[in-house]
């Protein structure tokens, strides 16, 4: 057999004294996809890091093609043939998409100056094997999260690598964007490829990987061929607990949805915004989830941002909690009774260089402050009683943010806006980047919150998420609300069918 | 997808450890400069180790020192002022005319109080100005305070009509001139109004939210801080301190003059910051950072100047040494 593209054994890492990693392997083939998986802060990013010059290693080796790999940078490790797709995507949201795509090997001109309509026309070329149509020369920035996900995969992929790494490539991406990227996974595995696929949608491995390397608290548990195991094991393996068990737990925890349907919590009438949302009707009920379904761009975060007031209304009207309601800002939006869970982590979630503690209690602060100072016992006690009940794994609590595992991350934002305790919470996105485990008790905290007679509107670019987890599902095209979908009997085909049967109508009309 | 530049992570080993006591040059390198400062001047410069020496650089750091908080501040929300200078020239070419005016003269307890206060509120519409221009019409924080940079000096000269304003009133000089404990007023004035700045930054509402924003201020926007007011506040505080410097300096000479007054502070101060540890993004304000790097600029300048080195020359030492805090905080933020 031939060699193992990519060895790294034994590798140690600790930060600070605390272990991240404690003696970890993986091996990768040749023309292999491989999977990587466990639980949030299980060290699976670390130890991608370790293995592309981010990190330093403390301990172990590490073999790329045949030879001895100890790359300093990111940029010696791409150099040797590894293109990486980091958690937190490093774009450049103000260079426009050619920019951040052709970043690094740009096309020369005679003189050495930069070809920009070769690079433009390469760019298209690259996004257009994603079914990406974009405005090459707008920044990049002005595009959906997704959007700027596929961007970045393209530009792994146009790298020409021997080895693809994706650190959470879905993690924003829908069904049908997952379907492209599995295509352009399996052109590179027939190109001989290697791709090492790191993930929590245990379904998508079944599809894609060959196999599959299970990590738990830092060291590696077991590596399976994936023909020759199943989804209960794998979570059986990364959470340490009984295969018995996860078998009688479902698989999404937003509970039975017999929701005792309450007043009228807010009700928005063909609002509208600037920001590419044209008319956008909805109701929401004190004890219910309502779900935005939609495809990219459809406008579900821009109805999120208009509601929340970071979006001027430009036609329309809302009632919430049965008053008139235009909040000019964040600011009065959350003094209502408001919360929202941005989509993009990095970009407005955390402030990374602040503490768990701080950026827990930022949208809370004013209530913990007597005459401007802040109460720093409640404080305190506020963010311990979070960080256990949500589970979250820091350090401690005045460790910087930035230092968390994506998804601990995320849980800390989540906690955020339950401490305000918010009449209406908008989720974008909230279970993003969390383990399987986590996400089932997440969903059950949104479940819980929602029984206490407060409502939730849920956007997810899971299907399975909203279908199950939302009470009604408004489905939205171009920034149109176009029909309801209500629950019990929503099922994954009725919505993806009501999404395209509008799409269709849509595009007809404008035809 | 910027491959940013070697990223040598900070894992608790990498620095040398001397005992148990972790040295690492990117954090402590502030107190090394101040300690081989301390140490070259003790040995080279003549008459060093004087009371005198002490009181004569207590007096002249207060002034950079104050602009140094506020400057700090700024440069927490991600801005920057380079009206300071401009601002304490203003100020301080207000105070004298105001306890000289004839209201001043016929009541000059009502005078002197005007004089210590109207300056201050003179120096907040500027921070105010600047504040508006950066958080509510978006102009770059370089642009938006260059404006006042070269208009508020021109503005105190018209003042004066270009004059030097000498005076005499020993109430307003103690500003400058006056002694507690043997050590100058303005000294203690500092410690007192750094205390409060820290106190400010790391206990309120206000100094969490000035983190924040610059920290990341589309995230700070939807966590629901309130941007616009709490940068405005921020500048308006730099300016204040600014005013308060000025006059300490028109005190200490007994006269005003608004041509000289505060020249060039604005880079003193962005230097004390910054070797401070103030990052020019955001995010970070060490009040006590801008006081030993205050400190630092100030020995800096009195150690050449006792050694007889010519005033340009000491310019580009200033240079030198903001170029070195700049490019170790490059090497920190990795
Ligand atoms: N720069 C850092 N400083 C300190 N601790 C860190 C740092 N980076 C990671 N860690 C810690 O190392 C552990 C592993 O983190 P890692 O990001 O590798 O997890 P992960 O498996 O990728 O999790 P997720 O699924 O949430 O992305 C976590 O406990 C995390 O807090
Ligand atoms: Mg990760």
């Amino acid at each position: 057999m031939a060699l193992p593209l990519l060895t790294a054994k034994s590798i140690d890492k600790a930060f600070s004294g605390v272990a991240a990693l404690t003696s970890a392997e993986l091996q990768i083939e040749g023309g292999e996809v491989h999977g990587l998986i466990g639980q949030n802060g299980a060290g699976k990013s670390t130890l991608i890091k370790i293995i592309t010059g981010v990190y330093r290693r403390d301990a172990g080796t590490v073999e790329f093609d045949g030879g001895e790999a100890s790359f300093i940078n990111p940029r010696e490790a791409q150099s040797a043939g590894i293109a990486t797709i980091y958690q937190e995507l490093n774009l450049v949201p103000l260079r426009s998409v050619t920019e951040n795509i052709v970043m690094g090997n740009e096309p020369r001109k005679w003189g050495g100056l930069i070809d920009w309509k070769t690079a433009n026309s390469q760019t298209k070329k690259v996004l257009s094997d994603f079914g990406l149509d974009l405005d090459v020369e707008r920044p990049l920035g002005e595009y959906s999260t997704a959007i700027q996900q596929l961007v970045a995969i393209a530009r792994a992929v146009s790298l020409n690598a021997k080895l693809v790494i994706m650190d959470e490539p879905t993690s924003s991406l829908d069904d049908k964007e997952v379907a492209v990227l599995f295509g352009v996974i399996r052109q590179l595995k027939q190109t001989g490829v290697s791709v090492l696929y790191v993930s929590h949608f245990l379904d998508e491995l079944f599809e894609v990987c060959d196999r599959v390397t299970v990590m738990r608290d830092g060291q590696t548990i077991g590596c399976h061929q994936i023909a020759e195991t199943d989804k209960f094991e794998l979570i059986a393996e990364m959470l340490g607990r009984n295969i018995e068990d996860i078998k009688s737990a479902g698989m999404t925890d937003f509970g039975g949805g017999e929701a005792k349907r309450g007043e009228v919590l807010l009700q928005a009438d063909n609002i509208g915004t600037d920001n590419r949302l044209r008319a956008f009707s909805a109701t929401v009920h004190r004890g219910e989830i309502v779900g935005l379904g939609g495809l990219l761009g459809s406008g579900r975060t821009e109805a999120a941002l208009a509601l929340f007031g970071v979006d001027q209304l430009t036609q329309g009207r809302m009632v919430f909690k049965g008053e008139g309601f235009e909040p000019d800002d964040p600011v009065t939006a959350i003094r209502s009774g408001l919360g929202l869970l941005s989509e993009d982590r990095k970009a407005e979630g955390i402030i990374p260089d602040m503490s768990v503690r701080e950026n827990l209690t930022l949208a809370l602060l004013p209530r913990l402050t007597r005459a401007g100072q802040i109460q720093r016992g409640r404080e305190r006690e506020i963010v311990e009683n979070f960080v256990k009940a949500l589970g979250i794994k820091t350090a401690d609590i005045d460790q910087p943010i930035r230092e968390l595992s994506g998804g601990n991350q995320q849980k800390v934002l989540l906690a955020r806006w339950l401490a305000t305790e918010p009449d209406l919470l908008i989720l974008d996105e909230p279970t993003r980047g969390v383990d399987v485990g986590a996400k089932l008790e997440i969903q059950s905290i949104i479940r819980e919150y929602v029984d206490r007679g407060c409502g939730v509107i849920l956007i997810s670019s899971e299907f399975e998420e909203l279908v199950e987890g939302a009470d009604r599902i408004v489905v939205l095209q171009d920034g149109y609300s176009v029909s309801e979908l209500e629950n019990p009997g929503i099922s994954e085909d009725i919505l993806i069918a009501a999404i395209a049967h509008h799409h269709d109508e849509v595009s007809g009309a404008n035809a | 997808m910027t491959q940013e530049s070697p990223v040598l992570e900070n894992s608790g080993s990498s620095p040398a450890k001397l005992g148990s006591f972790k040295f690492d040059l990117r954090k402590h390198g502030g107190l090394l400069a101040l300690v081989i400062l301390l140490v070259f001047n003790a040995l080279v410069t003549p008459n060093f180790l004087q009371p005198q020496t002490l009181f004569v650089n207590i007096s002249q750091v207060a002034t950079i020192a104050i602009v140094a908080i506020g400057m700090t501040m700024v440069i927490a929300t991600g801005g920057i002022d380079l009206s300071v200078g401009a601002v304490m020239a203003l100020a301080g070419a207000l105070a004298p005319l105001i306890f000289l005016s004839p209201f001043g003269v016929e009541y000059p307890i009502l005078g002197l109080i005007a004089a210590f206060t109207l300056p201050l509120f003179a120096a907040a519409f500027c921070g105010l100005f600047n504040g508006v221009l950066v958080s509510v019409l978006n102009v770059q924080p370089i642009i938006a305070t260059l404006i006042l940079f070269i208009s508020g000096r021109g503005i105190a000269q018209v003042l004066t009509n270009g004059n030097l304003q000498t005076f005499s009133n020993d109430a307003f000089s103690y500003l400058g001139t006056g002694k507690i404990l043997g050590l100058p007023f303005q000294g203690w004035l500092t410690l007192l109004l750094a205390l409060i700045a820290f106190w400010f930054v790391r206990r309120t509402l206000f100094g969490r939210y000035l983190l924040a924003i610059g920290g990341n201020k589309r995230a700070a926007l939807l966590s629901g801080v309130p941007v616009r007011p709490v940068t405005i506040l921020a500048y308006v505080i730099c300016s204040v301190l600014a005013g308060v410097a000025g006059m300490i300096v028109v005190a200490i000479n007994s006269a005003s003059d608004a041509a000289r007054n505060g020249n060039l502070m604005e880079l003193d101060a962005i230097a004390a910051a910054v070797v401070g540890g103030a990052l020019l993004q955001g995010g970070k304000a060490p009040i006590f950072g801008a006081i030993l790097g205050a400190i630092i600029i100030q020995l800096v300048k009195y150690t050449l100047l006792a050694n007889g080195v010519e005033d340009e020359v000491a310019l580009i030492a200033k240079a030198a040494i903001i170029v070195l805090a700049v490019w170790l905080q490059q090497a920190r933020k990795e």
